[in-house]
């Protein structure tokens, strides 16, 4: 085991654990946000920048401090070293820097994005992002296309986190998207207007850290802080069928994978927990499923406001 | 004028055939190293030396070569970087074009030295016409057995392949480089591991500018002692250096590292000053992404000294008053040139290049550039001189590879330098749309 100290809290983890992981062992706060890696699809990470920290002391043999801010999620500790995230102000200032980047050509269409309230870029402008924008050009616009029934491509939104590559890349045997062009230019796309189809597509909606990605059998229909998520499982022969159903009254409105609170797919029985297309988009009958209970949710989560808060008093970013 | 070691036959009618090249000395390096020396003597030779990295960042060759990881029975690769696509710099191009067989006749001695059995040159797209020429000189190459099995007898095997990129600044970053080689999109890699441990196809990999392995010909021609002996300090040997803008004779030069930078740009056997009885504004020194620096820093270092053409004098003062060497891309700007506009276009490279993979890149150069559009057209204000240096700061060191960092440096420096410029371009914007600013006023602050 190596022993690695992050924001004055000391970790034990296994060697080869990356910075990032090692925080989420220890859990709390000092986790750095993350908005391209995800711990079940290998290969991501890297890209989005928002999960930078500073390394203090780079080992008990080699105790200099890194001169660069580091990518957390692809940095494996060292012994003995020392890692600052919220206590670094280095770090917090270039975060924000990130976070505004992220942001000069987002859309922030919210009030109309089926993401909104398990945004992660939504937590993160909150936490790092300004009241104002210095951005005074044009935001960047693609032109829609059409990738099928099922899943709704809103490029302007995306990040370019290249988690749904990943996805297509590891769960289906032929991935027919990909980032075309570059730079700014850079979009997400299938070159030739082309569905995406194959029983698994659906997982990109859930690894899809903003409303790039999402589901037609549930646009527009509610905000998902006024549905009421339940655990269910359902007999599949293609997945796990172990899902959260989201109900308004007796009605099915959409069916997701359960996520932990790093909004990642959780690993159930030793696998991770992908659903398939027919459980998603078309197992909206309630007789389908086998309703287990209320899913828990962080209490200080947007969706939690709605159904399981009591009041928003006590919430502080609420009432800042 | 000094000797040329890489150069000197680079006119010579038909050197571009492998006979001529032959006839002129070629091939003697691979003949010396094959029947007389052993890998690890070759990478002591280059150690001894000093030879640095030619395609900017100057790390030294030979420590380069000794990190390359060698288990046993995986295969190893050098990769020729000739995807040169810095803007001022046009070394590679003319050596390639004119010397074909210098740059095999390298890649054969230093592929030996690494132990590479198949060894690549990345070419950039646009130099299509130079990828028949090398292709030409390898056929030649292997005909006469200086490529393919046994070669000279030595039972050494090697295999050269020429392949050329789509044409993208990004594939330059020797991780991105190997991906577009192994015919993916390409994006930089993260590192760690480093290529020297995991590189092409996951095989330990050296990748090497094309100048930088044309200088082992006469490294092992002539000892790594004799060539350390040219150049002052840590920056040994010549260098290459692709002098453009207001010059009156720009092109291709041979210098020894070391060479004043004033003489450089006035001396007779070199650029002979400035056209037009103009005087000298600022310099980028090393190619549109080492910091621009005015007049009264290019000849002498903010200390007083004189500025030579080394690794060292030229970064001497930090960015604060210095530059880099670079790629050698020498780019001089006269009186009559605008900062401004000159550092909205290497901005609108630098956009237009990004490969769009981590966030402070894809959105920080794009900002930039729009700012910097509406600076040189009139539709400027302070605050966009003091939102550009935020950019920059938020991009320099957060991104995967060294391209954020090459889009930040020219702009801070610029701003640095010229900032009355810049500010007379917001408080004067008719004026500065007809006329130029001239000549930086202020005297450097000691």
């Amino acid at each position: 085991m190596i022993k690695v100290t992050i924001d004055d809290v000391e970790i034990e983890v296994a060697p080869g654990t990356t910075i990032l992981n090692a925080a989420r062992q220890a859990g709390g706060d000092l986790v750095p946000p993350a908005m391209c890696y995800y711990s079940k699809l290998p290969g991501t990470g890297g890209k989005c920048r928002t999960c930078l920290v500073e390394v203090a002391a780079g080992s008990t043999a080699d105790p200099r401090p890194m001169p660069k801010l580091v990518a957390s999620c692809s940095t494996a500790v060292m012994e003995g070293m020392i890692v600052k995230n919220k206590t670094s102000e280095r770090v917090q200032n270039n975060r924000g820097g990130v976070v505004e980047f992220l942001l000069v050509n987002h859309p922030l269409d919210c009030p109309i994005c089926d993401q909104a309230g398990e945004c992660h870029l939504q937590d993160l402008g909150y936490e790092h992002g300004s009241a104002k924008t210095r951005y005074r050009e044009e935001r960047r616009t693609f032109n829609p296309i059409d990738i099928g029934n099922k899943i709704k491509l809103h490029m302007n939104r995306c990040i370019l986190c290249y988690r749904c590559v990943a996805v297509a890349n590891q769960l289906t045997d032929k991935r027919v998207h990909g980032v075309l062009n570059r730079g700014e230019h850079a979009e997400i796309s299938t070159y030739i207007e082309n569905a995406i189809e194959n029983d698994f597509s659906g997982n990109m909606i859930d690894v899809c850290p903003v409303g790039a990605l999402t589901d037609k059998t549930f646009r527009f229909k509610s905000r998902v802080w006024f549905l009421k998520p339940y655990e269910a499982e359902c007999a599949c022969d293609k997945c796990s069928g172990k899902a959260v159903v989201w109900m308004f009254g007796n009605e099915i409105f959409r069916v997701t994978a359960r996520k932990d609170k790093y909004g990642e797919v959780e690993t159930i029985e030793d696998k991770t927990a992908w659903i398939c297309n027919n459980c998603r988009f078309d197992k909206k009958d309630p007789s389908k499923w086998n309703l287990i209970g209320p899913r828990k949710i962080d209490r200080h989560s947007v969706i939690s406001q709605g159904k399981y808060a009591t009041k928003n008093d006590n919430n502080p970013k609420l009432l800042g | 004028m000094a000797r040329k070691l890489l150069i000197e036959h680079a006119e010579v009618p038909g050197i571009a055939a492998y006979d001529v090249y032959r006839k002129h000395g070629g091939y003697a390096s691979v003949e010396k190293a094959l029947k007389t020396m052993s890998p690890d003597e070759i990478v002591e030779e280059v150690k001894k030396s000093g030879l640095r990295g030619r395609g900017g960042a100057g790390f030294p060759t030979g420590m380069k070569w000794s990190f390359l990881a060698k288990p046993e029975g995986i295969e190893r690769h050098l990769v020729c970087n000739a995807d040169e696509s810095e803007p001022g710099t046009f070394k590679d191009r003319y050596l390639m074009e004119k010397l074909p067989h210098l740059l095999i006749e390298g890649m054969i001695t230093s592929s030996y030295a690494l132990g590479a059995r198949r060894s690549y040159i990345y070419i950039r797209g646009e130099f299509m016409y130079i990828l028949r020429i090398l292709e030409k000189a390898i056929a030649e190459a292997y005909a006469n057995g200086m490529l393919g099995k046994n070669i000279l007898g030595s039972g050494y095997d090697l295999d050269l392949v020429v392949t050329p990129g789509g044409g993208a600044y990004i594939c330059g970053e020797e991780t991105a480089l190997l991906e577009s080689l192994e015919g993916k999109r390409g994006n930089p890699r993260m590192k760690p591991p480093f290529p020297a441990v995991k590189g092409l196809w996951g095989n330990p990999t050296v990748v090497n500018n094309v100048e930088s392995i044309a200088a082992v010909v006469p490294i092992v021609n002539e000892g790594g002692e004799a060539y350390a002996a040219i150049g002052i300090e840590r920056s040994t040997g010549t260098k290459l250096i692709s002098a453009s803008g207001n010059l009156v004779r720009p092109g291709v030069y041979e210098i020894d590292l070391g060479l004043s930078v004033e003489e450089f740009i006035y001396g007779d056997d070199y650029c002979r000053g400035i056209p037009n009885g103009k005087k000298l504004k600022a310099c980028v020194p090393g190619g549109s992404s080492v910091p621009i620096l005015p007049h009264y820093l290019v000849t002498k270092t903010a200390a007083g000294t004189d500025r030579l053409m080394t690794y060292e004098s030229l970064a001497d003062g930090g960015f604060a008053t210095g530059s880099m060497l670079g790629s050698g891309g020498f780019i001089v700007f006269d009186e009559d040139q605008c900062i401004v506009r000159n550092t909205w276009n290497f901005a609108r490279f630098y956009a237009h290049e990004s490969c769009g993979q981590c966030s402070p890149c894809r959105e920080g150069t794009g900002w930039m550039e729009k700012v910097l559009y509406r600076l040189e057209h009139g539709q400027g204000t302070l605050e966009d001189i003091s939102l550009l240096e935020e950019i920059n700061k938020k991009i320099e060191g957060n991104t995967i590879c060294p391209l954020g960092d090459a889009a930040a440096w020219p702009v801070a420096a610029a701003i640095r330098h010229f900032r009355d410029e810049f500010e007379w371009h917001v408080k004067a914007p008719q004026e500065a749309q007809t006329r130029n600013y001239g000549l930086i006023q202020a005297p450097l602050e000691a």
